[in-house]
């Protein structure tokens, strides 16, 4: 039984990571008035950058850096569309989603002609797993060992920054100038302008660290988690990661809990595939699969909390008042 | 004030043909970086479209599942509501009608069905629509998250239902059994034939008529009732239609309601009329493609038509693309579909700001 436990949360934080990732990137976004539903769409551009990136130069570290352009790139189409010229957030998230689901398979065909992947990674053009000092001796020890091993252990460098970044994130948010700024700009830009500082560029910089974000997640699916870039791999991670911000109220601690709270929820579901519970008998997948949704739609409608987000958040900025 | 100025066929016309011109370009930019020839692609294009009947049918049958999601779209948007479950709406409705023919077709004429049929895909797609707004209308959820939420769930609950209760026994494949053909509804080119018209044999059937009768419908909804009216100024100006008296919450439900239907009846045309089984993803992002259509139709039911043929040849033109290019996928079309909500939907200040402009400061000089 406990190993059992300790198996799925060490598939709880393979999964969680990209959604942890996404769901930082959106809460950077969202903080600062942007609506970003294009998390989809920039992890899957991403996923396809750095995996090409990785094929061809044969390094993971290079494929990172091609899948956070290409996802900072879309950022700043989002940027262009909302900030500078007042579009609608929704609009222009659904527009980076529609064009990155097409782009990416359209490439893929033409650089590899693969039927829409790319080559399989192997060696330095993944993230391999790391494993900790010692992790081997321990694991014998009962209980502790097991954790220390089997947990903690073993687990690719993205995962480790994937858990790095909410303290970070609390920090930069809660602790620093440019933080304080990001919330008022989405709370109240006006105050913001009236202080002398610009809502757009304060906005801007937000984007770009979704973009990067994003960017890590999409990176991380295609050349740590899988080998390779496959179409559509993202799969609703990005709607399912802005269903995590919204369940964790858009403060990075909650939402790191309601990302590891729908990873686990995935891994139950992959266990419970076929499983008879005595008394209840055998629970369909998709019951489980579905359930954050079904919590996401709960809370937003008051049911369980109250989720209220920043006030000035899918609203254009426009100098005079309107 | 100043929109008065603006000549009206700078809306209706200029504007949305710049932005398709300049989704052609970007896409064609992509095709050139390819190492294809746009020009010849745009080429395969047009005659795959429109270039002999059966293309001309193939077209016709994707506008008609386009026609009815652009028009979920709009009438949702007329209201100031972005219905972004378009997909869930319809893979819902498609269901209904699913459930009516399983159940009906050994013992009911296709007179009898039909219309069930039809009511099927609207009720179980207004049921889809209904909740996200309920929790917008009463209890301040967002309707935007909540249909996204609800597109999800609706995926879900389709495969449950198709695997666990539905499937045809004893065998793999994840669809219903094979309807009878009194469940059917029939191709044009039959109801044609014995009229003496010959026309190519294609998907196209009696659902693209209903989706004709469906932009009539909303047309007069919208412009010629009072409950039109009454979404129009919700979506214009939401504190004065609640300053006016209206009750925002039933107006915003029954939009709801009305565009759910709509969506749902693409179930009518890919479960009764083409694939004649309930199956897994039939939607195939009709939903999400509706939203373009909606945008690049300005809302208004003869847009939508324009905006759906258009998009339409654009699937059947891409298919016959990918077929004389093969290194051109018929993913390209999506590409061309994310540019379109770009530039006239996210973008629409960028050019619109500028051209309203030039045509005023030329009115008053």
């Amino acid at each position: 039984m406990f190993e059992t436990l300790i198996l799925m949360l060490d598939a709880t934080m393979r999964v969680s990571t990209p959604l942890i990732f996404a769901a930082l990137a959106g809460l950077y976004s969202e903080r600062a008035g942007i609506v970003d539903i294009g998390l989809e769409g920039k992890i899957l551009g991403s996923a396809f950058a750095a995996a090409a990136g990785a094929a061809v130069f044969g390094s993971a570290w290079i494929g990172l850096c091609f899948g956070i352009m290409a996802s900072v790139s879309l950022a700043m189409i989002h940027g262009f569309a909302c900030i500078t010229h007042r579009g609608d957030h929704i609009v222009s998230g659904v527009a980076i989603n529609t064009i990155v689901a097409g782009l990416t398979v359209t490439l893929s065909m033409d650089w590899f002609g693969m039927g829409g992947q790319t080559p399989a990674l192997t060696g330095d053009a993944r993230f391999l797993d790391i494993t900790f000092p010692f992790a081997d001796a321990l694991e014998s020890v009962p209980v502790i060992g097991s954790i220390y091993s089997n947990l903690l252990s073993g687990h690719n460098i993205l995962v480790y920054l994937a858990f790095a970044m909410v303290p970070v994130t609390y920090w930069v948010i809660y602790k620093t100038r440019f933080g304080l700024r990001l919330r008022a700009v989405g709370e109240n830009p006006h105050a913001v302008d009236t202080a002398g500082i610009s809502v757009a560029f304060i906005r801007y910089r937000a984007l770009i660290v979704c973009g990067i974000l994003c960017g890590l997640a999409g990176a991380y699916l295609s050349t740590a988690h899988n080998a390779g870039f496959l179409k559509d791999m993202s799969a609703g991670k990005g709607y399912m990661a802005l269903a995590a911000l919204i369940f964790g109220k858009w403060r990075p601690v909650p939402v790191l809990l309601a990302c590891l709270l729908f990873g686990f929820l995935d891994a139950v579901a992959v266990r419970m595939q076929g499983v008879e519970i005595p008394g209840i008998g055998e629970v369909p997948v998709q019951a489980i699969e579905v359930l954050p949704y079904v919590l996401t739609v709960l809370l937003l409608a008051g049911f369980i909390g109250k989720a209220v987000g920043p006030k000035a958040v899918g609203r254009p900025y426009v100098k005079e008042r309107a | 004030m100043s929109q008065a100025k603006v000549p009206a066929w700078v809306n209706i016309a200029l504007i949305p043909v710049l932005n398709i011109l300049l989704a052609f370009l970007v896409s064609g930019l992509v095709i050139l970086a390819i190492g294809e020839n746009p020009i010849e692609a745009a080429g395969y294009l047009i005659y795959g479209a429109f270039g002999y009947d059966e293309g001309i049918g193939y077209t016709l049958y994707y506008a008609t599942n386009l026609i009815f999601t652009g028009l979920a779209v709009s009438v949702a948007f007329k209201g100031g509501l972005f219905n972004i479950g378009g997909e869930g709406q319809a893979y819902i409705g498609g269901l209904g009608v699913g459930l009516i023919c399983l159940s009906l077709d050994h013992t009911m004429p296709f007179y009898v069905i039909a219309p069930l049929a039809v009511i099927g895909a609207a009720v179980f797609g207004a049921a889809w629509g209904y909740i996200p707004a309920y929790l917008q209308a009463r209890r301040g959820s967002h309707i935007v998250i909540t249909t996204i939420m609800f597109n999800f769930i609706a995926s879900s609950l389709m495969v449950y239902l198709i695997v666990n209760w539905l499937k045809e026994d004893g065998r793999m494949a994840p669809n219903s059994r094979t309807f009878e053909e009194n469940a059917w509804l029939p191709y044009l080119h039959e109801i044609f034939s014995p009229l003496g018209i010959e026309i190519g044999d294609s998907p196209l059937n009696l659902a693209f008529v209903w989706a004709l009768l469906c932009c009539v419908f909303v047309w007069g909804l919208i412009w010629h009732t009072r409950w039109g009216y009454q979404l129009r100024t919700l979506g214009t100006n939401p504190t004065a239609a609640r300053y006016a008296g209206i009750d925002t919450a039933k107006v915003t439900i029954w939009a709801m309601l009305i565009s759910g239907g709509l969506a749902g009846f693409v179930g009518l045309n890919e479960i009764m009329g083409v694939n004649h089984n309930l199956l897994l993803n039939f939607t195939a992002g009709y939903g999400f493609a509706g939203i373009a259509v909606s945008l690049m139709g300005r809302n208004h039911p003869i847009g939508i038509i324009l905006a759906a043929v258009l998009f339409g040849a654009l699937y059947q033109g891409g298919a016959e693309l990918a077929f004389e290019i093969p290194t051109i996928t018929p993913e390209i079309v999506v590409v061309i579909q994310g540019l379109v909500i770009l530039f006239s939907g996210a973008l629409e200040h960028m050019f619109k700001d500028r051209i309203e402009g030039f045509f005023i400061r030329r009115a008053v000089a």
